[in-house]
């Protein structure tokens, strides 16, 4: 038995196992995230998350998301694309996940705008001015407000509602939420309670379609 | 060494396939539990992915043809990796009081992530794999030097 054999062999093998334990662990991890989804349906959305499209439409996206997190900005206009095409089908609601440090500020002050009735406006803002104040996921909570001047909020009321015990209450509502469903990452979708099956922008459309299908 | 040969092994070469093998089921091991179970790796747990990952491309390079060189460029490695590894250990044990621990962002080197059969936790597997590795290399390196 030559020894590059036994080394070829043996090196196939580990790669092998590797594979394997690898399906197996992420097969279980995707239904333990079903089951965790399934049973806490009830807390996906909250009375205070704000919602676009339709109260309505069958099709519902959850999104987990962090103002500073460059990956929602992408996914952001991608998510505006799925509704549009199936208008008066979907709806979604944000919740909030400011897992990066400093996300906290923002997210309070995306709560206050709420109030305003001007979360998406503040939102879209903040997400096109997010390199400048968020660059390297290292958020300044105390540059963004340059970059809202355009969204005609009330800034002495936002700044006032930041700070209250209220709009703090939701963010660890959010939170303490996230930590239930087991969302460590943002962006993090839900359509209809169902979790993604693995993360990316084909599978969020893979999941919205089957249940665009299976809805009407 | 011919390509139809079924000669014995030259002298040093199972010990040195023995020292692969623990280097790279530990790199394996490793980034299953990094990449897979997504446990973040502590700033220590980094440093010892630094000494023996290198040792899984090393070796085979001084086994295909064998080099006797191979085991003093691997040895260096391997023995820091143990340093590491031991005082990662004695960190876990509270031999060595956190206050002089290098980690100050990420996890905590401290934090015990695993333990199978009670004792054994990452740090532990890993001093284990570096006390073979190394003991597997000196053997080599008697074997060779007959």
């Amino acid at each position: 038995m030559n020894q590059k054999y036994i080394f070829a062999i043996a090196a196939a093998l580990m790669v092998a196992i590797f594979a394997t334990a690898t399906l197996v662990h992420d097969s279980e991890k995707g239904n333990r995230r079903d089951e965790v989804a399934e049973q806490n349906r009830a807390i996906l959305v909250r009375e205070h998350s704000p919602t676009l499209g339709e109260a309505e439409a069958r099709v519902h996206i959850v999104e987990f998301l962090d103002p500073a997190c460059e990956t929602c900005r992408d996914f952001y206009p991608y998510v505006k694309q799925l509704m549009a095409a199936a208008p008066g089908r979907i709806r979604v609601s944000v919740r909030y996940a400011p897992f990066h440090d400093g996300s906290e500020q923002i997210v309070k002050l995306l709560a206050a705008a709420k109030l305003q009735g001007k979360f998406w406006e503040t939102l879209e803002a903040l997400f096109a001015a997010q390199p400048n104040w968020a660059s390297h996921h290292n958020p300044q909570p105390d540059m963004v407000w340059n970059f809202i001047n355009g969204v005609g909020l009330d800034i002495e009321k936002l700044k006032v509602d930041m700070a209250s015990p209220a709009i703090d209450a939701i963010v660890r509502q959010d939170l303490a939420d996230a930590r239930t469903l087991n969302v460590t990452k943002t962006p993090e979708f839900f359509v209809n309670g169902r979790p993604m099956p693995s993360f990316g922008y084909e599978q969020l459309k893979q999941l919205v379609a089957e249940e665009l299908n299976s809805r009407y | 060494m011919k390509a139809d040969s079924i000669a014995p092994s030259p002298a040093g070469w199972t010990p040195l396939f023995g020292a692969w093998l623990v280097a790279a089921s530990s790199m394996l091991g490793a980034l299953f539990l990094g990449e897979v179970m997504e446990l973040p790796p502590c700033v220590l747990c980094w440093w010892q992915r630094i000494a023996m990952f290198p040792l899984v491309l090393i070796l085979p390079a001084g086994m295909f043809p064998l080099d006797r060189s191979v085991i003093r460029y691997a040895l260096p490695l391997t023995l820091a990796g143990w340093l590491v590894a031991l005082f990662h250990v004695l960190l876990v044990a509270g031999v060595i009081p956190e206050r002089i621990q290098p980690c100050s962002r990420g996890v905590s080197c401290k934090e015990i992530q695993i333990e199978w059969f009670g004792f054994l936790t990452i740090p532990t597997l890993s001093l284990i794999a570096f006390t073979l590795i190394a003991g597997l290399l000196l053997f080599a390196q008697h074997r060779m030097s007959r």
